[in-house]
């Protein structure tokens, strides 16, 4: 897209130019500063209560579990799809979890309530629940040519209800030990911990930028100037290890700690305090997030994904089968679910019957917000996560400053149109 | 007329397709029609929209399967069921709406549903863009946009990434569907010189075209459609363009009629 954009210099003059020499993407560049706008905007309004440690470390783990199914939304959008069932999927996932836990794998295995290994099996049966009703939604879609808006319609009063079914209605809880650290608060890595993950991912980001520029090099193809590469590489370091100190800014209260270790019959050490750093359901939307965007960029799975969208018929063509690319697609969007259910119930600490009602608008307007377009063939991974984030903040921002429930939805609902109306326009300038 | 020596039509065609059939919804689209085309010739396939030349070409190239008739490759009956078949078969096709994925990319076109891969098995982008920028070096020299989407490309540069597509996987039998119908005259004539080049390494060509003087100054030998059904296949140095206009027109052969 840069590229078209350079073959009108004298429209834009120096500015993009330099955007050009980075290659950052414009539309990224906008919804971060839509992010930081809003945040300013309600720090400002709360009294500096939005910008906290405390107060990201909370957004942080609200946004996990949308932001990892916007994601895979964003292949279903790609590929021409919509699911609406989302919501309806993640209340079977996690009442499926949750029975699994409590009661299946307790009566089967005969293992002890409260066993770890039931954490894993109940995961394990969540994600495989996931990936079989996804599969066969996308099964009707593909091969049985039923649009997608109806399937996932259908599924979406089918699967809430078949999760009702599951539990006979009753909330299920406290969960699994085990099973709650990828809740959030309950799971973190500590100072130490995160310090280490943080390193870790910026080393990983500044080899993936050599490893590119290499490739580049080896083929004798064009390459940045060093200086703007470094620069790239030193936001990446910036970000990360910023967002990791952010998170280890945020303390753990005194009388939690106080909590901790009377249960281990000790008192807290004088000017003893901890950091909770890294939540470990963060960690696992940065998996999802890194796995997710190899797909879309570097397996032929994800390639054909963007094809199909961008033209269904080429990629027949081509040879693609584009029936089975939609059972895959939808598969994965139901194993993203049962991973975002993992989150938003442990999260909860306990499965209830409503978890995830109207997940499918929030996800749908992340993927959206985060440069989705609808019409197909165009979508980032990063995109829909910033996207949930935006979300998340608006919604956390208001309830902060005490905004009415029915408004909050009335906003939120004006800045999606906006946000789509914003991004027409945006593509007819770039493209038109 | 034309353009280049006899074609040698002693030997086994290299691909034959015989009482080919198809209907759609009770509508006969090919009704029993025979064409082949032998090494190093081109084969022109006209009539008027909706005559079937298009669906029967389709057939060849996996996107369609016939109802009845067989397709015989070298002489080797070949079972082609998808476009990946034909693939297998050699057979490459430039259709008449390009057929290439406006958002991604030259290479990634090129390379569709063939893609290089690293050891590890993820696509290789800096391979693929590195033999995209051989072939168009020999196609067309001017291509610079290598990684814009092709929707950012002119018709003649999308047409020729649709053609490197072809020429690049070692086609042996290549399918134009009206590869000039979008083109200014000189983006045709690059067209009309890879057709002779084509030819001259001895591939087959079907070529799918209204504009009635260039299918007599390219190909070789005619055939005509009408309805569903053909009309003939005459070597082009035996009709007259009027002669061919009939048979599009009437569905008549008026040489045979004479006979």
């Amino acid at each position: 897209m840069s590229d078209a954009v350079s073959d009108r210099p004298n429209q834009t003059g120096k500015r993009r130019s330099l955007f050009n020499k980075l290659e950052l993407d414009l539309r990224l560049l906008g919804m971060v500063g839509a992010f930081v706008l809003i945040c300013l905007l309600f720090n400002i309004l709360t009294g500096g209560q939005f910008v906290t440690p405390r107060n990201l470390f909370n957004l942080t783990i609200q946004t996990v579990s949308v932001a990892i199914m916007a994601t895979g939304m964003v292949f279903i959008i790609v590929t021409r799809h919509i699911d609406l069932a989302v919501g309806a999927l993640l209340a079977t996932c996690s009442a499926v979890m949750a029975m699994t836990q409590t009661s299946w794998a307790v009566d089967l295995l005969g293992l002890a309530p409260g066993h770890p290994m039931l954490a894993w099996i109940a995961i394990v049966a969540g994600v495989i629940v996931g990936a079989l009703i996804g599969g066969f939604q996308g099964f009707i879609v593909g091969y049985l040519s039923v649009p997608s808006f109806i399937v996932t319609l259908g599924g979406l009063l089918v699967w809430r209800n078949v999760a009702w079914y599951l539990t006979s209605g009753q909330t299920i809880g406290p969960l699994n030990e085990t099973f709650q650290l990828f809740g959030g608060i309950n799971g973190t890595l500590g100072a130490t911990g995160s310090w280490i993950a943080g390193i870790v991912a910026a080393a990983a980001a500044l080899f993936a930028l050599f490893n590119a520029r290499r490739a580049k090099m080896r083929h004798d193809f064009p390459v940045k100037p060093v200086w703007a590469e470094a620069l790239v590489g030193a936001i990446f370091v910036v970000v990360i290890l910023g967002f990791i100190a952010i998170l280890n800014a945020y303390q753990v209260p005194e009388r939690v700690l106080a909590r901790q270790f009377e249960a281990q019959g000790l008192e807290v050490p004088a000017g003893y305090t901890a950091s909770y750093g890294l939540p470990i359901s963060v960690l696992l939307l940065i998996a999802v997030a890194v796995v997710m965007t190899v797909i879309a960029r570097k397996t032929r799975f994800g390639r054909y994904i963007f094809a199909t969208g961008g033209n269904p018929d080429a990629a027949e063509l081509s040879g693609i089968d584009t029936r089975a690319l939609t059972v895959k697609v939808f598969a994965l969007m139901g194993v993203l679910v049962a991973l975002a259910a993992l989150v938003a119930s442990s999260r909860l600490t306990f499965h209830s019957n409503d978890i995830g009602t109207l997940d499918e608008l929030r996800v749908i307007a992340a993927a959206v917000i985060g440069g989705t377009a609808l019409a197909g063939g165009v979508g980032t991974i990063y995109g829909a996560i910033l996207g949930a984030l935006i979300m998340q903040s608006l919604q956390s921002g208001m309830a902060m400053v005490g905004v009415d429930a029915p408004l909050q939805n009335i906003v939120v609902g004006t800045v999606l149109v906006l946000a789509v109306l914003i991004d027409i326009i945006y593509r007819r300038r770039v493209e038109g | 007329m034309a353009m280049t020596t006899e074609t040698d039509r002693s030997g086994t065609p290299l691909v034959s397709m015989k009482n080919i059939s198809i209907a759609f919804g009770g509508v006969q689209a090919v009704d029993d029609v025979s064409i082949d085309v032998y090494p190093g010739e081109v084969v022109g396939l006209l009539g008027h929209n909706g005559a079937g030349k298009s669906t029967l070409i389709k057939i060849l190239a996996g996107a369609y399967r016939a109802d009845s008739g067989e397709i015989r490759i070298n002489g080797e009956l070949a079972d082609i069921r998808s476009p990946a078949d034909a693939r297998k078969y050699n057979i490459e096709t430039i259709y008449q709406t390009l057929a290439l994925a406006d958002n991604l990319d030259a290479s990634a076109n090129l390379f569709l549903g063939r893609e290089l891969t690293t050891p590890f098995g993820l696509v290789d982008d800096s391979a693929m863009e590195a033999e995209t920028r051989k072939i168009m070096k020999r196609l067309n020299p001017n291509f610079k946009k290598f990684s814009v989407p092709v929707s950012a490309l002119s018709g003649g540069q999308r047409q020729s990434v649709a053609i490197a597509r072809a020429v690049y996987f070692n086609a042996k039998i290549v399918i134009m569907d009206e590869p000039t119908a979008a083109l200014g005259v000189h983006e045709t004539e690059m067209v009309a010189d890879l057709i002779k080049e084509l030819k001259s390494q001895g591939l087959g060509i079907f070529l799918i075209s209204h504009d009635t003087r260039e299918m007599m100054a390219l190909c070789d030998r005619v055939s005509v459609m009408k309805n569903g059904a053909l009309v003939g296949s005459e070597r082009v140095e035996d009709v007259t363009e009027d002669d061919i206009l009939s048979m599009i027109i009437l569905g008549k052969n008026p040489k045979r009629e004479a006979a």
